[in-house]
């Protein structure tokens, strides 16, 4: 049968959330002839609807739904209901992310294995390695169009870049380059070159960046396999006596509940509505949540390291010309405990418009001391540290009954505390940060602190041993046969890199997975 | 009207011959505050022109940037002039002004320094009255688009093609 599905219709494939997991998963799918309806709470908006303006956009794009927070990490303090800054709208945070996409490196995969015991941390190896990803990996190049893979060549360096680059080089680092990015350095795929305009994180109106949003989404759709129905907010997943999945309660944009047969159910919402909506799917038969016979839903939820390092010079660099996110330095992304922590860390260029540099700089700084560095916002440079940290047990995210969303459920906590690895890494990479700037003359330096979450892991992980996490190697839960995870909640560990190229390489590879399991009958 | 620079239909000249000094660099009349030059005002009709002319200085003592006029402070808190959130501004600045009046100043606009009265704002910066105003700041200041130039910033480029052509790499001091 062709889009768009009955409600009844039970043998359909549901997704929920259209993201980088869920939007790849279902174009995907309906590629491989599976019939698929994709869930989404957000609304559509193309590039033509982007606002070049960091506070009107955040309003259109942002997920602004109530949460809270718990824990020492700053965020809590500063940004107490909002611990991410993550998009609800069809494409999900592919309207948003800036396009850094790195492989993981081998060791990565066994960070149990190569780093050893850490205490307090809860680090397991993949089930999964370098090389069985390889393939999948080249798919997900092809597909994001990444420069520096298929013969495609890198970004020019912008301003921001050659400040850092060269500061980088003084220092003897030798892995520093433009990226290699989902955004086009020149006309591919019937998209635009990158016209080096910034406001990449606010959704690209050249469509250079790759975004679920106007590629995998409305390539699906022409499949006649796949109905996107946005503005449909999903409330929980129902089962069946035998326990398998059937159906998803959602709440259309009247306010009017519906529920959608399924013959499989994946959840793609992001690391905190992924196990939210497990958690919210209790029953009887599953009293602590769908999937959750390990007491490991909503746990080691990591966020990645992050912080920032903004120098100030004597003459200009506007930051803001140009691709925010195209530059890297990788030498530090290295395993070399030797610097007092295990795990490594990439710098990336980063710049930040000058209203989102007053929020971001130091929140809840006034005076003079954050005056000033306002005042030479023009002779400003920004790099953003994205580094592995630790998964802890009690870094997670559980339902807050106190607080109820729009529809009366119980929203997400979102509890971090930083362990002694993650603080002795931000420390090391604050130092290189700001001696990169001193090296070619800053005379002021600031190691900013972790902005709301971009990079949301780990909350329902993949794991051998059912006892360890909550989905086996293909997604799917260990728990529930036909319910599977497709967000980077089923990262096992965060590893150094942007996490993006990562999730559509598992989204591809569950993709095909699950559509073998259809062709042989066995889901 | 509510609009800074809006002069209540007065003449530059009637406008300060109405008016008496608040601090040194604001005057105050009925129902508006100005600028002791008169180059811009701005109405009250919620709160008091006094308390408004010391909120005005307390957001610019919050975030002090010399080359930003105050017309650009006032836009940004000008929203507190409503039924609503008056009663909290008034008791918040008369609570900042018996801080001051216990550091034996008469008021918090009479303090010469802005070190002294920094000195005044870190005594109640975890009050919820400066944190609001704060906290509003950030966008009420900052997010003025007509205050971006000053900071070099030049907002969207996309509607002029990006800066592929325009300068996106043209740093020359490496």
């Amino acid at each position: 049968m062709a889009a768009p599905f009955d409600l009844n219709d039970d043998s359909v494939i549901v997704v929920i959330g259209t993201g980088a997991g869920g939007g790849v998963l279902s174009n995907e799918l309906a590629q491989r002839g599976v019939s698929v309806v994709a869930l989404e709470a957000g609304g559509r908006y193309l590039p033509e609807d982007y606002v070049n303006d960091e506070w009107e956009s955040f309003g259109q794009l942002a997920w602004l739904d109530a949460r809270t927070t718990s824990g020492d990490w700053r965020v809590a303090k500063d940004f107490s209901g909002l611990p991410a800054w993550i998009v609800k709208a069809v494409g999900g945070t592919t309207t948003h992310w800036a396009g850094a996409s790195l492989r993981f490196q081998d060791h990565e995969w066994k960070a149990k294995t190569n780093y050893g015991p850490v205490q307090g941390a809860n680090l397991l190896d993949w089930p999964i390695d370098g090389a069985e990803m390889a393939p999948w990996y080249d798919l997900a190049e092809k597909k994001l169009g990444v420069t520096r893979t298929n013969g495609i060549p890198g970004l020019p360096g912008c301003n921001n870049y050659k400040v850092f680059e060269a500061g980088a080089k003084a220092l003897g680092y030798e892995e520093v380059h433009t990226g290699r990015m989902a955004i086009n350095s020149e006309e591919n795929d019937g998209r635009s070159a990158c016209q080096q305009t910034g406001f990449c994180f606010q959704g690209c109106k050249w469509g250079a960046k790759w975004s679920a949003a106007y590629t995998d989404i409305p390539r699906g759709e022409a499949t006649g396999n796949l109905e996107v129905r946005a503005k449909a907010h999903v409330q929980r997943i129902e089962h069946g006596a035998d326990g398998r999945v059937n159906a998803v309660i959602y709440v259309d944009e009247n306010g009017v509940e519906h529920k959608q047969m399924a013959r499989a159910v994946c959840v793609a919402g992001n690391s905190f509505e992924s196990p939210r909506l497990l958690l919210n799917s209790a029953t009887e038969m599953y009293p602590d949540g769908l999937a959750n016979s390990s007491g490991q839903v909503g746990r080691n939820y990591m966020r990645h390291l992050t912080g920032s390092v903004y120098g100030v010079f004597d003459k200009p660099v506007k930051m803001w010309r140009g691709t925010t996110m195209a530059g890297i330095m990788q030498d530090e992304a290295r395993l070399d405990p030797s610097r007092g922590f295990v795990g490594g860390y990439e710098l990336e260029t980063l710049s930040l418009g000058l209203p989102f540099m007053a929020a971001f700089l130091d929140p809840g700084g006034w005076g003079r001391e954050f005056t000033t560095a306002l005042d030479s916002y023009e002779n400003m440079a920004g790099m953003w540290i994205v580094g592995e940290d630790m998964p802890q047990e009690t870094n997670r995210v559980t339902l807050n009954h106190d607080v109820k969303d729009q529809f009366g459920m119980p929203v997400a906590n979102v509890h971090y505390s930083d362990h002694p690895n993650d603080r002795a890494m931000r420390d090391h990479a604050y130092k290189q940060g700001m001696a990169i700037y001193d090296a070619v003359g800053a005379t002021r330096s600031f190691p900013t602190p972790p902005y709301p979450s971009t990079h949301n892991l780990g909350t329902n992980r993949m794991s051998e041993n059912p006892r360890d996490g909550v989905v086996n190697r293909n997604g799917r839960t260990h728990d529930i046969e036909n319910l599977f995870i497709s967000d980077g909640s089923q990262f096992t560990t965060g590893a150094a890199e942007n996490p993006t190229l990562t999730i559509v390489a598992l989204a591809i590879r569950q993709a095909e997975h699950i559509a073998g399991e259809l062709s042989r009958g066995a889901l | 009207m509510t609009d800074v620079k809006t002069r209540k239909g007065l003449t530059r000249r009637e406008l300060l011959s109405r008016a008496v000094a608040a601090g040194a660099t604001f005057v105050v009349g009925a129902g508006y505050v100005a600028s002791t030059d008169a180059a811009w005002a701005l109405e009250t009709t919620a709160i008091k022109p006094e308390t408004m002319a010391t909120l005005i200085q307390m957001a610019r003592d919050i975030y002090p940037h010399d080359h930003v006029a105050d017309e650009y402070y006032a836009i940004a808190v000008k929203g507190y002039d409503s039924a609503e959130a008056a009663p909290a501004v008034e008791v918040g600045i008369a609570a900042l002004n018996a801080a001051a009046m216990g550091k034996g100043y008469a008021d918090y606009l009479s303090i010469g320094w802005e070190r002294d009265r920094v000195d005044i704002l870190r005594s109640i910066e975890d009050s919820a009255f400066f944190q609001q105003v704060r906290g509003g700041l950030v966008t009420g200041l900052y997010n003025q688009k007509a205050v971006w130039p000053l900071f070099g910033y030049e907002g969207e480029s996309f509607s002029k093609g990006g800066y592929i052509d325009r300068g996106f790499d043209d740093i020359n001091w490496l």
